[in-house]
């Protein structure tokens, strides 16, 4: 690939990138979220199409490639979202497209010994006739590698697949790259664990916003070279000092579980005036604590304290009420109503109150009033709050949703993967709000996948897996060694159990 | 191991998968027998002869209407207009035949197989506008159906006038609308075939493969080289297909075309019988022999509903209960399972 650019509505996701991968090497994808790597590799796979630069595949230029025909070229993606059909059982699944049959008519037999067959040849620990839905993630992603293996493959895309793996089946795959590597295939790797990388890479290609910043031997890099390649030293730049000054508890849970046990017996508190952390991997549930805070998952049983008082089956509405305001990772399905004006999605949750509404009508003038100031605040660009939401970029939708916690008196303030999909630029403004906020005496959660953003905005720093807590650090214990042992710790501890 | 593997972090799904066992499969049956246990307690004429006939001929009917429904149902869509297909192939088959029948007096073996022919076409010609335009114009199905419904029943109305076409030969009413083989009426066995062949395609073939993949994740499908759009539109005229056979049936028992036939009740029954086998509304799931069972369960209660002379209208409201009732029930077992 040479010069390939890619952008979306308000981002630049690759300016112009090259990246070459050749057969029988392993060929590592490097970069912060957002770096542009998920753009890359679906284009490789045919997801979208650049919109400029060139795409060769085994030497010929490569026009109008759809998914599927990608994997006829022998392009197989891993992806971390699967394209499993979760109500078929996993040898449907791993046949999907190109059943064996005959005339139309299936030949069940001859599948059911050949997905037997490929299963075992990978050593995974998984039951063909069982239905996708019911499998944990981990029996998800390994059904996803297989399925991928299925066809004859010569390029493999495998994204962050050990992230939901044990180190028993990680160790596995890994055997099976070696594999897959000597006998020709040419695979992209994306992840972010730094023993991997080192494990697998021939090459390692590291992207920046968007940008290519270098593509270099693995042979002979240290890992503080990479993380410097990688952040690029603004690290210290992009987060602001927060300064702690904790005071009361305003957010208490104890032993807090609940219905579909995403959350298990989760005891946390967070202060006044400080930002506590909640990290952990994806679908550890640490979004679904703060959401069961706020009233958007039902509860089985728990405590919740709001400033001392006892805070039984909360709902949204009292919790605005209360003081807590949540801010989703999903804002385009859960925060905002794109097509219609800024002025109407910053002031939606506050319209019960006298100063937006008299007698159910709204003040159009207060709301009006009001909604600026937040916005003049919050520097949003351009400064129009009759404008749709639609046609603003991640980073000012974030804030139209920043602008909405604010037309209340809101003392905590549940953040959700709050710096999920928006630029670097809008991302030290919402960091600079929180330190604010903090500032001004808030208690902020802040629940977020992106380790340096938590590990860097908090205070106190909880960590979740598999639903429980497994470890609260505060000042030096917060670093990077020490939350991934916790998750590793309770890996290993959760084996043992099993 | 392996048990162990699987079952890691979830304490108390055991029990749950069970009840989810009993509301998918167990409540059917279990609702079947007390229905018939209740009118073997309050209403022995259930039990005649006739009128389980006619029991069995209206599950058939129905059953046949349904399986279509779940066709589309599966593929995440929705077919409203399948009541007013009825009507429109009922019409032009009867109107069709009693042309035929004028051009070419007492020749049977020509005028009824082109009779039908005509009825299934308006079938098909329904069927392929529906699939047409959900898979390639994207219109919700909800609209698209509703429209067609519009277009069939009008046209039905437009080609009689709303007066019952008669002129069918005899011997398509006598010999196979009325008639019996080795005892049960003619339309049990070809419901029964039907089911059959719904069945086999959707557990053996890659027809019915791709089907449940489309409905069940179609980015998922698409990336796997399903051809999505194309089954889309197959289950559309498949369900359309069916819901013609079933017209055929039903004007050879009548004897005469009518533009009142099908109407609101079967697309409301076919939709109701198939959720209460546990059809997913968000597609992706369901088996044609429970359906059969959903058509069995709400004829039995119609006809329960007839004997008690239960108000005609009071029945229209029932069934509108058991609909909301069975979706709700959906819901909730879909909940229940909580995401993994």
């Amino acid at each position: 690939m040479r010069g390939v650019s890619k952008a979306f509505p308000g981002v630049k996701a690759l300016d112009n990138v090259d990246f070459e991968l050749r057969p029988g090497e392993v060929h590592v994808l490097f970069g912060e979220n957002g770096a542009g790597k998920s753009t890359l590799i679906n284009i490789i796979a045919g997801t979208f199409a650049q919109d400029s630069g060139e795409y060769r595949l085994m030497g010929a230029p490569v026009r109008g490639l759809t998914p599927h025909r990608a994997r006829v070229e022998g392009v197989s993606p891993v992806f971390q979202e699967f394209s499993l059909v979760p109500e078929m059982t996993v040898e449907a699944n791993l046949f999907l497209g190109r059943e064996i049959a005959r005339g139309g008519v299936l030949d069940r037999g001859a599948m059911k010994s050949r997905a037997a067959k490929i299963i075992a040849d990978l050593g995974f620990d998984l039951e063909p006739g069982r239905k996708v839905a019911d499998l944990s993630r981990a029996h998800q992603q390994m059904t996803e590698i297989a399925k991928a293996l299925m066809g004859e493959v010569k390029v493999l895309i495998l994204d962050e697949p050990t992230a939901s793996l044990t180190e028993r089946e990680a160790s596995r795959l890994f055997e099976l790259v070696a594999e897959l590597k000597a006998s020709g295939v040419g695979i992209i790797y994306v992840s972010h664990r730094m023993a991997e990388i080192r494990q697998l890479a021939d090459r390692i290609t590291v992207l920046r916003d968007g940008k290519l910043v270098k593509t270099v031997e693995a042979e002979g890099v240290g890992e503080s070279e990479l993380v410097e390649l990688m952040t690029g030293r603004k690290i210290d730049l992009l987060f602001p000092h927060v300064d702690h000054k904790p005071a009361e508890r305003l957010l208490e849970v104890q032993g807090l579980t609940l219905e579909d046990g995403g959350v298990l017996g989760v005891d946390f508190y967070a202060r006044a005036g400080e930002i506590t952390g909640i990290a952990g991997l994806v679908g550890c549930g640490k979004s679904e604590l703060i959401r069961a805070i706020y009233g958007l998952e039902a509860i089985e049983s728990g405590e919740i304290i709001v400033a001392g008082d006892a805070y039984e089956e909360p709902d949204p509405a009292a919790s605005l009420d209360r003081g807590l305001c949540y801010f989703p990772s999903d804002r385009v399905a859960e925060g905002l109503a794109l097509d219609r004006p800024i002025r109407e999605n910053v002031s939606i949750s506050a319209l019960a109150l006298d100063r937006f509404a008299k007698l159910a009508v709204i003040r159009r003038l207060g709301e009006r009033k009001i909604v600026r100031e937040i916005v003049d605040q919050l520097a949003l660009r351009p400064p129009n709050i009759e404008r749709a939401v639609g046609n603003l970029s991640g980073g000012n939708r974030q804030k139209v949703m920043l602008a909405r916690g604010l037309t209340r008196e809101t003392r905590i303030f549940l953040f959700d993967e709050p710096t999920v999909g928006i630029d670097v630029g809008a991302k030290v403004e919402v960091y600079e709000l929180m330190r604010r906020l903090v500032a001004e005496g808030a208690a902020i959660v802040l629940v977020s996948s992106e380790l340096p953003e938590v590990m860097n905005l908090s205070n106190r720093l909880y960590v979740m897996h598999r639903g429980r807590m497994v470890a609260e650090l505060t000042g030096d214990e917060i670093e990077e060694q020490t939350v991934l042992a916790s998750f590793f710790r309770e890996d290993e501890a959760g084996e043992n159990a099993a | 191991m392996s048990e162990s593997a699987y079952g890691a972090g979830r304490p108390g799904l055991g029990g749950e998968a069970v009840a989810q066992q009993i509301m998918r499969v167990g409540l059917l049956p279990l609702l079947l027998f007390l229905s018939v246990a209740f009118m073997a307690v309050f209403e022995q004429k259930f039990f005649g002869l006739n009128n389980l006939f006619n029991v069995l001929r209206s599950t058939s009917f129905l059953a046949i209407v349904a399986a279509g429904q779940m066709l589309v149902l599966i593929v995440a869509g929705f077919d409203l207009s399948v009541g007013a297909v009825i009507a429109l192939t009922s019409t032009v088959m009867a109107k069709s035949m009693a042309a035929l029948g004028v051009m070419f007096p007492e020749q049977n073996a020509i005028i009824i197989p082109l009779g039908v022919l005509c009825g299934l076409g308006c079938g098909l010609f329904i069927g392929l506008i529906n699939g047409l335009c959900v898979a390639y114009l994207r219109v919700s199905p909800f609209m698209v159906t509703l429209g067609t419904l519009s277009i069939a029943t009008g046209l039905a109305l437009l080609l009689t006038q709303g007066i019952p076409v008669y002129g069918m030969p005899d011997g398509f009413v006598t010999d196979f609308g009325r008639a019996l083989w080795f005892g049960l009426p003619t339309t049990v066995y070809i419901a029964l075939v039907i089911i059959l062949l719904v069945w086999f395609v959707q557990t053996r073939t890659r027809l019915g493969r791709y089907l449940y993949a489309v409905g069940g994740n179609l980015q998922a499908a698409i990336v796997s080289g399903v051809p999505a759009r194309r089954n889309v539109i197959l289950a559309y005229v498949l369900c359309s297909m069916l819901a013609s056979t079933a017209a055929v049936l039903m004007t050879a028992r009548l004897g005469s075309g009518q533009a009142s036939m099908g109407g609101n009740s079967m697309m409301l029954q076919s939709i109701a019988a198939a959720v209460i086998a546990g059809v997913s509304l968000r597609g992706g799931v369901g088996r044609v022999e429970l359906v059969a069972l959903g058509a069995l369960f709400l004829s039995i209660l119609t006809n329960a509903m007839n004997l008690l002379r239960v108000d005609s209208k009071m029945q229209v409201v029932i069934l509108g209960i058991v609909l909301v009732a069975a979706a709700a029930l959906e819901e909730l077992a879909r909940r229940r399972r909580g995401h993994v």
